[in-house]
């Protein structure tokens, strides 16, 4: 089947793991722009990286028949340093307008400090003033349910705020719900130990419905498993759920809500 | 929306894996027990002990339970606490 994964990031992943992904049924994939694994020194070092992700990253999932989108915003774990925020966040207008870029993201919070909601609502002002949608992250563990409190705070008292523009991601048993009441687009990760399993994910997605739902797999340079979104495909199949199910939540949910970005042009494999 | 499987079948197909995670639970608390001092009164491991108190109550949100049991608690008053301006009105 194919399948979109609308949030991993293979700056940290091996040009195999494209081919890898390709053979699987990824189609199409979007990066959110976020921590590195250690502090970047300096605003031109996010530059580069924007460049990394806006034209380096697209010509190499092309090799694979791979579509590669992105969103750019500093993380919320460097977000704690406000002033290289305000650095960086006043550079990603020049990069707007590059074709794969969908939006502001993954901004959120990591500790729930003030800090780094202080860089948030900058972020959410800087998504409103250019029209961007935005891909959001929740922190997690202990941190997540609070976190996510949080951000719903701060994205529902911007009466600007498009809510069906808006992915909150990360979501688990304990948050899903608050998000999606709140006409919000939710998306579950699948992640070894720290995140959401595919049956979990699953579970989920039988209990709240496929509606604004997708499952990415968040794929990085931590332990993580590229291919978790065909992991969930097979486990709804072994369920017994429909093949339209499926495909909505790992495909045409993906393709809905991304087509609201202006920049968005994608080509369906033919046949 | 609901799961295309009866409540048998879930259970013939994970079984063996539940029954291998309650005697991963009890190997982990022996071990727990085997170390030298005492962890009784760590707040990490009460919480396991809720959890696992969770386990048996009969409603199907247990996992939501155990993972606010497992969370920090939410304060609607942060912005205040954080001397953030309050949202707009009506937002
Ligand atoms: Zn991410």
């Amino acid at each position: 089947m194919d399948y979109i994964d609308p949030h991993i990031h293979m700056v940290s992943r091996t040009t195999d793991d494209y081919e890898t992904l390709a053979k699987m049924g990824c189609v199409a994939l979007s990066e959110p722009a976020f921590w590195a694994g250690f502090d970047r020194g300096s605003a031109e070092s996010f530059r580069d990286y924007f460049r990394q992700l806006t034209e380096f990253e697209p010509k190499r999932a092309a090799q694979f028949g791979i579509q590669h989108f992105t969103w750019l915003c500093i993380n919320a774990k460097e977000a704690e340093n406000v002033s290289l925020s305000r650095e960086v966040i006043a550079m990603i207008p020049e990069f707007l307008a590059a074709p794969n870029v969908l939006g502001i993201g993954e901004i959120g919070l990591n500790k729930n400090t003030r800090n780094e909601s202080i860089i948030f609502l900058e972020h959410l002002d800087l998504a409103v003033k250019h029209s961007q949608q935005i891909l959001i992250h929740t922190p997690h563990l202990e941190d997540k349910y609070q976190g996510t409190r949080m951000i719903l705070d701060m994205l529902c008292g911007d009466s600007r705020i498009e809510r069906h523009r808006v992915l909150v991601d990360h979501v688990e048993e304990h948050t899903v719900r608050p998000v999606l009441e709140a006409g919000f687009w939710a998306g579950m990760t699948l992640y070894p130990v720290t995140k959401c399993t595919p049956q979990r994910a699953a579970d989920i997605i039988e209990m709240y419905g496929p509606e604004r739902l997708m499952a990415n797999s968040a794929g990085d340079w931590g332990p993580s498993k590229p291919t978790a979104v065909p992991d969930l495909i097979l486990e709804l199949r072994r369920r017994g759920h429909s093949e339209s199910l499926i495909r909505r939540v790992v495909y045409d949910n993906p393709l809905e809500f991304f087509r609201q970005s202006r920049q968005f042009a994608f080509t369906p494999r033919s046949g | 929306m609901s799961l295309p499987m009866t409540a048998a079948q879930v259970l013939d197909r994970e079984y063996l894996e539940l029954r291998a995670k309650v005697l991963e639970l009890a190997a982990s608390l022996d071990r727990l027990d085997r170390g030298d001092g005492s962890v009784v009164d760590d707040p990490r491991l009460r919480k396991v002990r809720a959890g696992l108190e969770l386990l048996l109550r009969d409603d199907a949100s247990r996992a939501e339970r155990i993972q606010l049991l497992f969370s920090r608690d939410y304060d609607a008053g942060w912005r205040q606490a954080f001397g953030l301006p309050p949202a707009e009105p009506g937002g």
